[in-house]
């Protein structure tokens, strides 16, 4: 560069240093995620759990587990719980077949989506995801709230032969998942993983696992995970769940 | 002295060799699931088989054309690039080659696990951990030759280093936090990890990680191919070094800031999503003042244009270029972004890069290398033909993509005379048919393109072999 300053630029004087370059670059890329990443860890906003109801008491968003209970003495609407193994088992088969590439979950907060799909997600539906699973694409609709809205023998029917129900559909066929039992040790080791991450697992539910899904196939396990998806909060008028 | 006794390029003419070989594969794996969403038939064929089904095959394919055909090609030109710019051989040729077959063998492992179901389920970071752990060791390799060769240039001859080796850098140190960070996980077993992170922030790191892949090994790094092979091919120096400054630095800051637009109206918070789509919209000026940069370097020159289809690969990828970096802003605005997420018309966007800046950029650069590395000519008709059926089908993908995409949006959006949805989601999909088999016919004529390519560059590759044992 022609340069007509005595003094030598600090560009030019990179273009002749690699490793002093090497550092600028290395400083220069780190610094957007180091402002986007990390309030969403250190914010506990980023993650609300908690809202103030009508009558001005705070309400938990996370299931309240008392001393000495298991998975299976939450209800619908008692608030965000880990998976049962079983649904363990389903999400496992949710990732193996990519359904993320073609369905997401995480509703937006506009009409058409309330109207289509329900109430739209908050963060903290999502806060036992290892990994998260909001998609990025809708070939087929979005999920967050598909649980409790068709059958058992609905969703059986329709992942064996999805065109049989919805002529329109370009669903694959899982079938397969029929045949396939469900790993009783093998999902006791993938909960013990999960507790790990942070999922509040206790040991009698890592313990129960085997006996959980002794017997079942993976159709049972995916129609037991799609049918948890979306109906652990109970959404009430007027509570702002989202600023 | 020729070019084959003054550097190392066997390594080189490898890399050129699989990239090509990696294009037909990705790019017929992509033929195969746009179908599926054409003809769902084609994801069991009547069997009760997993392994073909969109589902198993679709990461297998951004895998094929990401990492193997733009990684071989980055490779390539990397170790092309550097030892030219820098009149030096490379710091080590058996580090390199470690660099070939460590990232070779990732490929081979993607392409056994992922057709199998083993995947972290995080796109374009699909692979299992002990495959990250050998890319992590391929990538370093690869980071720490190109830097010792540029180091240990004869500081008399270069002072400078040249501009494409800051992008290629600039990559390859982006790209090792984005993998390190997006991959931690703790393992259960050799192929079944789950992700440390959850929900909201696994969701950031995951899109930080995405729009990255993007950024920088699909912009960054390619760029650093734009820089160093436009000018020679257009035998001009480039338009302007100032403007190469500012691009490589406002890229570097800028680009890491995109990937928040891909979660607006999501659970993420606000300010994320909107600083992210305000710093996209920005990014218009870098970008088009590196494409200009490009295409300008051509002031003067631009009859060659008229003969020299290699020279046409690289001008048309820099409007194809221009044309992506305009239309990912607007569709970050947010407005846009509540239409378009979600639907095909992403899928056109990342494939007007795809097929028009990645494969066209590459496709020229690899033509330019074949012929300076083995001395010889590439047939021209083959050239030329690789040059429209490439281009007509890249248009015919994203048109039918843009269109669909659309109208998808409007779809799911609209409502009828009683206020209530118009169409239900089903309408939708079939109304989308017509479009995907468009796109399928568009992917066809690349992979034709495709084929073509290889086909003339191993003919030129052995043409050239026996013209030598001739000589000898």
């Amino acid at each position: 560069m022609s340069n007509h300053n005595k003094k030598e630029s600090l560009q030019s004087k990179l273009e002749k240093n690699i490793f002093a370059m090497y550092l600028f670059m290395a400083l220069a890329v780190s610094l957007a995620g180091i402002v986007q990443i990390v309030p969403l860890f250190t914010n506990p906003e980023a993650v609300k759990d908690e809202v103030t109801l009508a009558d001005g008491t705070t309400q938990s968003l996370l299931w309240q587990r008392a001393e000495g209970q298991s998975l299976d003495d939450w209800k619908p609407g008692d608030g965000v719980r880990p998976n049962t193994p079983l649904e363990v088992a389903g999400r496992d088969i949710y990732q193996r077949e990519g359904c993320f590439l073609c369905h997401s979950q995480m509703i937006r907060p506009f009409r058409d989506e309330n109207e289509r799909y329900g109430h739209f997600s908050l963060a903290v539906e999502s806060k036992y995801d290892h990994p998260f699973q909001w998609g990025s694409k809708r070939t087929g609709p979005d999920l967050a709230r598909l649980g409790g809205k068709y059958s058992d023998e609905w969703h059986i029917l329709h992942l064996r032969h999805p065109q049989a129900l919805v002529p329109e559909s370009v669903m694959p066929k899982y079938k397969f998942l029929d045949k396939a039992m469900v790993d009783g040790d093998e999902i006791a080791s993938h909960m013990k993983g999960l507790s790990k991450v942070g999922v509040p697992y206790t040991e009698a539910d890592i313990a129960s696992a085997a006996k959980a899904v002794a017997g079942k196939t993976e159709m049972d396990a995916m129609v037991a995970y799609l049918q948890s998806l979306g109906n652990m909060i109970k959404f009430e008028d007027g509570v702002t769940y989202r600023e | 002295m020729n070019l084959a006794e003054k550097y190392d390029l066997g390594v080189v003419k490898w890399f050129t060799i699989m990239s090509s070989i990696y294009l037909v594969v990705g790019t017929l794996l992509g033929v195969y699931i746009a179908s599926e969403l054409a003809f769902p038939y084609l994801n069991d064929l009547g069997t009760d088989l997993p392994y073909f089904q969109f589902g198993r095959l679709r990461p297998l394919h951004t895998n094929a054309v990401v990492f193997a055909f733009g990684g071989s090609a980055l490779m390539a030109a990397a170790f092309y690039i550097v030892q030219r710019t820098n009149q030096v051989r490379l710091w080590s040729n058996k580090m390199a080659w470690f660099t070939f077959w460590s990232w070779n063998t990732v490929i081979v492992l993607a392409v056994v696990t992922l057709p199998l179901g083993l995947t972290q389920s995080k796109e374009y970071a699909e692979l299992e951990w002990p495959i990250d752990i050998l890319i992590t060791l391929s990538w370093a390799s690869y980071l720490y030759n190109f830097i010792m060769t540029i180091h240990i240039r004869d500081r008399n001859k270069v002072p400078h280093v040249y501009v494409a080796n800051w992008f290629f850098m600039g990559m390859m140190v982006m790209v090792t936090y984005l993998h390190v960070v997006n991959n931690l996980s703790i393992p259960v077993d050799w192929f079944k990890s789950y992700s440390i992170f959850s929900g909201v922030q696994d969701a950031m790191i995951q899109w930080w990680w995405g729009h990255n892949a993007v950024g920088f090994f699909l912009t960054a790094g390619f760029l650093g191919i734009m820089y160093y092979f436009v000018p020679k091919q257009a035998e001009r120096p480039i338009y302007s070094y100032r403007l190469s400054v500012i691009h490589f630095w406002a890229l570097m800051f800028g680009y890491v800031w995109l990937g928040a637009h891909h979660l607006q109206y999501t659970a993420l918070p606000d300010w994320a999503g909107s600083l992210g789509a305000t710093i996209s919209l920005a990014m218009i000026i870098p970008s088009w003042g590196g494409a200009l940069n490009g295409i300008l370097t051509l002031s003067g020159a631009w009859d060659r244009l008229r003969e020299d289809y290699i020279l046409r690969f690289l001008i048309m990828s820099l409007a194809f270029y221009a044309m992506s970096t305009f239309e990912g802003p607007v569709m970050a605005a947010k407005n846009v972004n509540a239409l378009s997420h979600y639907t095909d018309w992403t899928v056109g966007h990342v494939h007007s890069g795809a097929l028009g800046w990645n494969i066209m950029v590459a496709a020229g650069a690899l033509y330019h290398m074949i012929e300076r590395m083995y001395n010889v000519k590439l047939n021209q008709k083959l050239l030329a033909t690789h040059f429209w059926i490439h281009t007509i089908g890249t248009v015919t993908y994203i048109v039918a993509m843009w269109v669909s995409g659309i109208m998808q949006g409007l779809m799911w959006r609209a409502y009828d005379e009683y206020g209530t949805l118009a169409y239900t989601f089903a309408e939708s999909v079939s109304a989308m048919h017509p479009y995907y088999v468009m796109r399928a016919s568009g992917g066809v004529l690349i992979f034709i393109g495709a084929i073509i390519m290889l086909v003339n560059i191993v003919s030129t590759i052995r043409k050239s072999s026996s013209v030598q044992s001739a000589h000898a």
